[in-house]
């Protein structure tokens, strides 16, 4: 399970390069340039380098005691991503690749962002090395995620707005492809998730994987054991991904990627694309897809812009398929309770996309012996979210405040 | 059901040559504005000189294609076009046209409706060949077997960025002719092509004797005869569609489409 992709970029029958030929000899040059960078110990330790020095790796794995206790008998542990500079860990993978870009003698960097939190990652990592960078996003992102679009603004990204399709992350992906397809030359594509053509999802997933890496010695330190589970959110699944990656020959794992499921899956408006798609290819890759019997592709909806995505990376599809990971869902609504449960007992905000996995804890504990030991992923910090969250509790006239 | 497609549109490049012309191909989105457009202006673009039709397949996520194609696309799924439909609609148009057709569509739209059954069907309203822009030659190759069974053309791309091993393989399975993008980019017209076009004509020359057809970017009469010197046919889309686009749908500007095509194909004859 370790040695996949093959050699066309495949995960059993997902994953591939599913675009126009204008971009296949750029493909197969960036994952040559790729290959030889990874072999190269001066890519490696300049990696290495920033990761700690900038980023501030290795993040914490921290065991939460009262939320523990107040779960029932488990031992739940945070790997606190959020603790990362620029408060996620999409810069696990932005620094990753904007080191190959500069390896390939590439002058710009574009991407594309939902809520934004990749887009700053990959202005802060372009600032960082002077690079010129655009980031598209939905007109509709731009709304919801005012702060972020001030955030990459002032790292000195040019914001670009996409006003086709649904004007969201979907649309601010093809604008972001139909800008590498013309400027390929000297323009190098950060894409933000596990997801698009091959080398991109092994790529990503690599880079990520720093998580799991660190989460294996940190619990064998603490625990003297590997944990029974793993927890993450899935949206494109890059977080997920680098947690359970390290471990996908550990079968005593249980690895469980949770999804929104946004205001139900009855209601159609979720982004559950695991537990309710099918079988299809978007942005470059044949994976598990929200679209409609015609092929055309479904709105995701979820309260937290970052799962908003109705497509999947598709090695997530392959684990799935090989019954090697699990994956479920939760609504906004339980989301939300996992925000306001690891705020209170723990003193930690965390990003609505990680309140998905926190809120997906109680049920997951409520049929465990005693002692499991639980791994959960905070992927990034809620700052972000915490005006969204106060116009719903508002909203639901919850009297937290 | 053979339906002998490649045959029908090597004859066309057949023709063309024995006449010393240069082919044009017409493309147009089904449904645009709604599938009757298009059933009455097909026929119209046969009559005015296109040697081949090519109808686009509306798609949600057409990250191949301009803004001007990405909005007909759009107006074309407002209406409710599917796949089917699209399928449907084949069938009046062949009855009032004798010119090939191709049909250009992303792949979901393909995968979900079920490749076999696809083919068949196209088949069945005798479409000729098949355009997937989102499809290369690595993952294509099932979809190409199926399509060669039913003697419907796997038309292939290849773009200024493809090496030359990619060249010599996409040349050794293309069905029909090769589509050449001119520019790298999206479709969409341009006012300047660039030269580096003649050169990239050239290379794939070198590998293949199947016929050339240049597309992206071709904007006018005039642009059609430059890129024609180096190429077998000219593919324009964008610039129709744009005149189409122009009109209310009550009163859509049909004759000045079928002017603006007939002028196209009187500058890639002689």
């Amino acid at each position: 399970m370790n040695g996949l992709p093959d050699e066309q970029g495949h995960f059993g029958v997902f994953g591939g390069r599913y675009v126009p030929e204008t971009l296949m000899t750029p493909l197969l040059e960036l994952e040559e340039a790729y290959r030889e960078a990874k072999r190269d110990p001066v890519f490696c330790r300049e990696l290495q380098y920033y990761l700690t020095q900038y980023v501030g790796r290795p993040t914490p794995l921290y065991f939460a005691r009262r939320l523990s206790e107040r779960l029932g008998e488990v031992r739940i542990y945070l790997k606190r991503e959020d603790l990362n500079h620029t408060g996620a860990h999409k810069i696990n993978n932005t620094l990753g690749q904007v080191l190959l870009a500069l390896r390939m003698g590439k002058s710009r960097v574009i991407a594309e962002t939902g809520a934004g939190q990749h887009g700053v990652a990959t202005a802060t990592v372009a600032a960082m090395f002077g690079l010129q960078c655009d980031i598209y996003m939905g007109e509709e992102d731009m709304k919801r995620q005012e702060i972020n679009v001030f955030r990459m603004r002032l790292l000195g990204a040019n914001v670009r707005p996409v006003a086709c399709g649904s004007r969201t992350l979907k649309d601010a992906t093809n604008e972001a492809i139909r800008d590498w397809v013309t400027n390929v030359k000297h323009t190098y594509y950060i894409i933000g998730s596990v997801v698009g053509p091959h080398p991109y999802p092994m790529m990503v997933r690599d880079f990520q994987s720093v998580i799991g890496k660190e989460v294996r010695e940190q619990i064998q330190d603490a625990e003297g054991r590997l944990p029974h589970y793993l927890v993450a959110c899935v949206g494109g699944g890059s977080n997920a991904m680098g947690l359970f990656y390290p471990f996908l020959e550990d079968d005593s794992v249980n690895l469980i990627g949770v999804e929104a499921a946004g205001q139900g899956i009855d209601t159609g408006k979720h982004a559950a694309t695991l537990s309710e798609g099918r079988y299809g290819v978007l942005h470059g890759s044949m994976s598990y897809l929200l679209c409609d019997e015609h092929g055309q592709i479904v709105p995701a909806h979820s309260v937290s812009a970052g799962l908003d995505y109705p497509g999947v990376g598709p090695e997530h599809a392959y684990l799935k398929e090989e019954g090697r990971a699990t994956y479920v869902s939760v609504t906004d609504q339980t989301a939300l309770e996992g925000f306001h449960i690891l705020a209170e007992t723990e003193g930690i905000i965390p990003a609505l996309e990680s309140a998905h996995a926190v809120g997906y804890l109680p049920a997951l504990v409520a049929g465990l012996p005693r002692d499991r030991i639980i791994v959960v992923c905070i992927s990034g910090r809620g700052d972000k979210d915490v005006h969204t969250v106060s116009n719903l509790t508002r909203m639901a006239n919850h009297n937290v405040f | 059901m053979f339906s002998n497609g490649e045959k029908r549109i090597d004859e066309v490049f057949a023709r063309l040559r024995n006449r010393r012309e240069k082919g044009l191909i017409t493309y147009i989105m089904a449904g645009d504005p709604e599938l009757g457009t298009t059933e009455r202006l097909a026929p119209l673009l046969a009559e005015a000189g296109a040697d081949i039709i090519e109808i686009g397949v509306p798609f949600s996520d057409p990250l191949a294609d301009g803004p001007v194609i990405q909005a007909a696309s759009e107006r074309a799924l407002r209406n409710g076009v599917t796949i089917g439909k699209v399928l449907a609609s084949m069938q009046t148009i062949r009855a009032h046209m004798q010119v090939p057709v191709i049909l250009m569509t992303y792949y979901n739209p393909i995968y979900q409706y079920g490749i076999e059954r696809f083919l068949d069907d196209a088949n069945e309203v005798e479409v000729d060949g098949l355009l997937v822009p989102d499809l290369p030659l690595e993952e294509s190759e099932f979809l190409r077997q199926q399509a060669s069974n039913r003697g419907l053309a796997f038309i292939p791309f290849l773009a200024p960025t493809s090496s030359p091993t990619r060249i010599a393989a996409t040349a050794m399975v293309a069905q029909g002719f090769i589509y050449c993008i001119s520019v790298t980019g999206v479709t969409g017209p341009r006012d300047h092509l660039p030269i580096s076009t003649a050169g990239f004509l050239g290379t794939v020359r070198r590998y293949t004797n199947k016929p050339l057809a240049v597309g992206f970017g071709v904007s006018g009469p005039e642009q059609a005869r430059m890129v024609s010197a180096y190429a077998d046919a000219v593919v324009v889309g964008s610039a129709i569609t744009n005149i189409l686009s122009r009109g209310n749908p009550s009163k859509l500007p049909l004759a000045q489409v079928t002017t603006f095509v007939r002028m196209l194909k009187e500058a890639l004859m002689a």
